[in-house]
């Protein structure tokens, strides 16, 4: 058996961290960007509340942006300020 | 040498607190703490408390939010607050105690609007009982000033580790002129060193303070609490011997008696009505009647054993109340039923007297004294009253 972590007093822990916990388990529809229209104007990374969407790839004319899951929550703000609707919010399957 | 003067028990109360040198003092004025604070802050502008920073805040929530993030950040404080205050503070309250942050705080006790009243009664400090707090009940003057200096010894301590609440009557104490002997810095701090934290806030060697708990630890952690409030009573006892020792006053302790030898009638309370009492019971003790008084210095923790062995001789307890829990009874009055549940085929009779103000006087404590001798009897009398109720002016019906 592995012995329980004993608690501190006052419950003092390690600092937390969204280094080491990734949030995006919330999530419950991931934003997924359609590389066919997406034009590269980042709107989609500068609304994100979480800054999940990166730069991701360059076709030769524009760049293309991805999203980091480990932090999206699926709110859908850039699904919504996507002005070429290049953005699908994708239900999760658990 | 130690200084006999005749202050105001506010300032009393600030000279304690100057004496413990708090890094950080933080309060918002209500009457009737106002004149704690307002010394304070005199004598940190004065120059008098070199290292102690004062923080004037927005609001009592953002006085107890800092002390809060003083003592986490590993630095003794200081508050005061009254009635409204203190129920601004209660969120914060918890806190304190649930982060085990040792911040002591005079409470000058006062009346829970509505209706507003200044005047004094104890409702304010007991509806704060369950939040985690150690509380110390004061009769005089000197006794608020001592028990700042042992809370600040007994919440430091690492077997407990906790906040003291030192409360004492507003008015009828803060505002009272007596004779009080002030400290000398040097056996002061012989007395107390400095706070030594656990844990403090340290940006080099970064920690999480108030974390969630999830239902697998979060019993466990308020069990802590209790824990250590448990273990307090040993320390409270420990700490007053020493203050004994060093400055020649037994002014803390869990509970303390009053001519109980042989008293077959017993009155209890916390606070300066104690020394009515007393007065009530020489007077009842030159006409041949048994009475004592037990006097209830820590009210949290309980001290259940202490007042066991404290009444174990008794037929009858009167406990007198100024406060009420609405819808049961007085707070005390149901707390030593409970304690005493097994323990003792006493009688115990219940008083709400003194809220918001009202006097009690010596004849009102013989009146309920010899309630108690009534009941020994077998007369009728009620379990729980509220004394000298006018029902005169009480609308139709009730």
């Amino acid at each position: 058996m592995v012995a329980k972590e004993k608690l501190t007093i006052g419950l003092v822990a390690k600092p937390g961290g969204t280094l080491n916990y990734h949030t995006g388990g919330w999530r419950t529809f991931r934003a997924v960007i359609n590389h066919e229209k997406c034009i590269g104007c980042k709107r989609c990374a500068d609304s994100c509340p979480d800054g999940a969407p990166y730069e991701c790839a360059h076709d030769g004319k524009k760049k293309k942006f991805c999203v980091d899951y480990d932090y999206c929550k699926g709110c859908g703000i850039c699904a919504f300020e996507c002005p070429v609707d290049a953005i699908d919010m994708v239900k999760e399957e658990k | 040498m130690a200084l006999m003067k005749v202050i105001e028990g506010s300032m009393a109360v600030a000279e304690a607190a100057k004496a413990c040198r708090p890094a950080v003092v933080s309060a918002y004025p209500i009457t009737p703490q106002t004149h704690i604070v307002e010394d304070i802050s005199q004598m940190v502008a004065d120059g008098d408390m070199p290292n102690c920073e004062y923080v004037r805040t927005e609001s009592e929530f953002g006085a107890a939010s800092m002390i809060q993030g003083a003592e986490a950040a590993g630095a003794r404080s200081f508050s005061a607050t009254s009635s409204q205050g203190a129920v601004l503070m209660y969120e914060v309250l918890f806190a304190i105690a649930g982060l085990r942050l040792p911040c002591v705080m005079a409470m000058a006790n006062r009346s829970v609007s509505t209706p507003l009243s200044i005047w004094n009664d104890h409702q304010d400090a007991i509806s704060a009982r369950d939040n985690g707090w150690i509380q110390l009940w004061a009769e005089d003057t000197q006794e608020a000033a001592d028990m700042i200096i042992q809370a600040y010894k007994i919440g430091e301590d690492h077997r407990v580790l906790l906040p003291v609440m030192v409360n004492l009557d507003g008015f009828l104490l803060t505002h009272v002129y007596e004779p009080v002997e002030l400290y000398d810095q040097k056996m002061v701090d012989e007395f107390l060193p400095p706070y030594k934290p656990l844990y403090a806030l340290d940006p080099k060697n970064p920690v999480t303070m108030g974390t969630l708990a999830q239902p697998e630890v979060y019993t466990e952690a308020r069990y802590m609490v209790h824990d250590a409030q448990l273990k307090a009573k040993e320390v409270i006892e420990e700490v007053a011997d020493d203050f004994r020792k060093k400055f020649g006053r037994y002014s803390g302790g869990l509970v303390e008696t009053y001519k109980m030898e042989g008293a077959e009638v017993a009155l209890i309370a916390m606070g300066s009505i104690i020394g009515t009492m007393k007065d009530a019971v020489d007077e009842m003790r030159e006409e041949g009647m048994p009475v004592g008084v037990v006097k209830v210095r820590t009210y949290r923790p309980f001290p259940v054993e202490a007042l066991r062995a404290a009444l174990k001789d008794t037929k009858a307890i009167c406990v007198i109340d100024r406060s009420i829990s609405m819808g049961m009874e007085g707070p005390l009055f149901t707390d030593l039923k409970a304690g005493l549940y097994a323990a003792s085929d006493a009688e115990v009779l219940g008083f709400v007297a003194g809220l918001g103000g009202r006097d009690i006087t010596i004849e009102d404590f013989k009146d309920m004294a010899k309630k108690g001798f009534s009941r020994i009897k077998g007369e009728r009398v009620s379990e729980m009253e509220w004394y000298k109720l006018d029902t005169d002016i009480l609308p139709e019906g009730i």
